[in-house]
């Protein structure tokens, strides 16, 4: 019994953070219609930043309960990242075909991939330090990280935000709206420039937050993001490109998928998830609860 | 119309002619001109050429962008690590007797899946479908070996009329490949030529351009993209095979999906709305890649770089951009 709660546990932790990840690209879809094949390099970048702030945290000597608070930070640099590439790199290509924006991002995700190597070095950065932070909690016989909670809840507390800001506020309207009909909305005074940029600045933060809260449990790595990427598409594909709704519910599905499989055929697990993917692809092209 | 389209059409096979005999004549002289590293290179060059060239039906003339080619690619690499392990014989023709069905057969299911898409899901669904065959390349390690790959000794080539051994057969043997691949490089830029001015290619240019319009000329779109994927697959999937016996070893890089990426990029250097293109790019990109891994250890971001330069600057790449120039000056002479 022990064993299946922290295996649920286990999965909805993971579904947190491929949440946030897929949360993100979804946003960016639904909005701009790009497909960022550098989202998961940004991911990785979020997990950089925070890791090596909480080392240099630590090497000044601040107190550790405040290390905390370079997870937002970590999360805002990568948005900050986003919102300068999508003026400079993005905007020329939203009247062009299809193929040339996924090709940019695409030469994004090498140049953003080496850079981490330039700057963090091919050694791995971690932040374990703040999971020992926090207490270990007993599970019937087991032993559980409290930050794993932490990060089920982060990605809870996301969905929740993410959710209300999108149907619930003007800004979410303005959203909605030029995801409808980019030229309407601009007919009507939106500034839509300004909403590509903020929605391509929260789809980043979201992906920004979710290498943050992972690189406390598993450290940076090169090539973390390009694996999560690939994961990510699996969650959009599952749950429909461009929904909020479609990445929660992709994104708990796959890991489940992915923790059952790592248990009963750790061969296959990654194959199993791409098959689904392309299952779901063919039966319902659009995912379960994609519109586009 | 009928009786215009025969001259047009000899007229640019004669152009074609007229540029590739000097071209295929460097070509043939090259291995007496430069050493054995040069001329892997350029065996390399002309095997990425032929992956670009097979990729570029799909997206430059059937107008579907995938993301997934390095599955192909990669299954024939695997397809020749198989027979060496399992059948034996070490001859060239063995491998591509065999390599190139089981290439033709898997393009034709995986296209089969999806073609029924197309724009990004397409690319997405390419993806994924690579992805699978990545991950049981990686995973079912008592088959592929895993990370660690499989090893291809060196062929024997024409029925094992060449083979290669002792002291200088390293030697030996990259310059008789480097004709043996020129050869199927040769037989494939044609091949692919007759396929595009085809009444075949003109039918998917005309889907490419305007699928309504085809439609209601009764064309039956999802089976000439089936068709066109086949044919592209199997093209790479020759590259592919081509490709291992000089490498020595294949990887499940060759499978990841940052490998078909590295394919797209090949064709848009080259300028994929030309039938050239791929070819140039394909050269051009391998001497890139070597000179930019050779030089600085971050080639990635160099390769990056030039990717977005490209794509900003010169959407219609290295060949489309030669060409335009050339219109612009004839006409400047035309006027003057």
């Amino acid at each position: 019994m022990a064993i299946l709660t922290i295996q649920i546990l286990n999965s909805l932790l993971y579904a947190s953070v491929l949440f946030l990840i897929a949360a993100g690209l979804s946003l960016i879809f639904g909005v701009m219609r790009i497909v960022n094949l550098a989202h998961g390099s940004l991911y990785a970048v979020g997990a950089y930043v925070t890791a090596w702030l909480v080392g240099r945290g630590i090497a000044l000597g601040v107190p550790l309960g405040w290390l905390f608070l370079m997870l937002p930070v970590g999360a805002l640099s990568v948005a900050l990242i986003g919102i300068v590439i999508e003026p400079l790199l993005l905007r020329p290509f939203y009247r062009r075909a299809e193929e040339y924006q996924l090709l940019v991002t695409f030469g994004l995700l090498q140049i953003l991939e080496d850079l981490m190597r330039l700057v963090w070095g091919g050694t791995p950065l971690s932040a374990d330090t703040l999971m020992d932070v926090l207490p270990i909690l007993r599970v019937g016989g087991l032993f559980y990280p409290a930050y794993n909670l932490l990060v089920i809840g982060v990605g809870i507390v996301a969905a929740v935000i993410l959710w209300a800001a999108i149907y619930h506020t003007k800004f979410g309207v303005m959203l909605r709206a030029t995801s409808q009909d980019r030229r309407m909305a601009s007919a009507l005074g939106l500034n839509v420039g300004l909403v590509y940029v903020m929605a391509f600045g929260i789809g980043c933060f979201m992906a920004g937050l979710g290498g943050a809260i992972v690189v406390p449990t598993q450290a940076a790595v090169l090539g973390m993001g390009i694996d999560a990427l690939v994961i990510a598409f699996v969650v959009v594909v599952i749950g429909g490109l461009g929904s909020l709704k479609g990445a929660l519910v992709g994104a708990v599905v796959v890991s489940f998928v992915r923790t059952a499989g790592i248990q009963f055929f750790p061969e296959l697990e990654l194959a199993v998830l791409y098959l689904i993917a392309a299952l779901v692809l063919l039966v319902r092209p659009t995912g379960l609860f994609g519109t586009a | 119309m009928t009786t215009d389209a025969p001259p047009l059409r000899n007229r640019s096979l004669l152009k074609l002619v007229a540029a590739a005999v000097p071209v295929l004549l460097v070509l043939i002289m090259v291995p007496s001109l430069v050493g054995t590293y040069q001329l892997q290179l350029v065996i390399y060059g002309l095997i990425a050429a032929i992956a670009a060239l097979g990729f570029n039906l799909l997206l430059g003339y059937t107008g579907l962008l995938s993301f997934g080619h390095s599955a192909y690619f990669g299954v024939g690499a695997y397809s020749v690590a198989f027979v060496v392990e399992h059948l034996g014989p070490h001859s060239m023709e063995f491998y591509l007797l065999i390599g190139i069905p089981i290439v033709a057969i898997t393009s034709a299911l995986f296209g089969y899946i999806c073609v029924r898409h197309t724009r990004i899901f397409f690319g997405i669904l390419t993806l994924a479908i690579s992805q699978v065959i990545y991950s049981l390349a990686l995973k079912l390690y008592w088959m592929t070996g895993g990370s660690d790959g499989l090893r291809v000794p060196r062929p024997a080539l024409l029925l094992g009329l060449l083979s290669f051994s002792g002291p200088q057969g390293f030697q030996h043997f990259v310059r008789s490949y480097y004709y043996y691949v020129l050869g199927i490089f040769v037989i494939c830029v044609i091949l692919m030529w007759v396929i595009v001015h085809s009444p075949f290619g003109k039918a998917l240019q005309g889907i490419r351009d305007n699928e309504v319009r085809a439609r209601f000329l009764g064309l039956q779109i999802r089976r000439f993209r089936w068709i066109s994927f086949l044919v592209s697959g199997t093209f790479t999937g020759v590259a592919g095979i081509l490709w291992v016996p000089l490498n020595g070893l294949t990887t499940p890089d060759v499978l990841y999906w940052t490998f078909s990426g590295e394919i797209v990029f090949t064709a848009l250097l080259g300028g994929f709305r030309n039938f050239t293109g791929p070819i140039v790019g394909g050269i051009v990109f391998t001497y890139l890649k070597t000179y930019a891994v050779a030089s600085t250890e971050y080639w990635q971001l160099l390769l990056g770089v030039v990717l977005v330069t490209l794509v900003l600057v010169l959407p219609t790449g290295i060949v489309g951009a030669i060409s335009r120039a050339g219109q612009r000056l004839s006409r400047r002479k035309a006027a003057t």
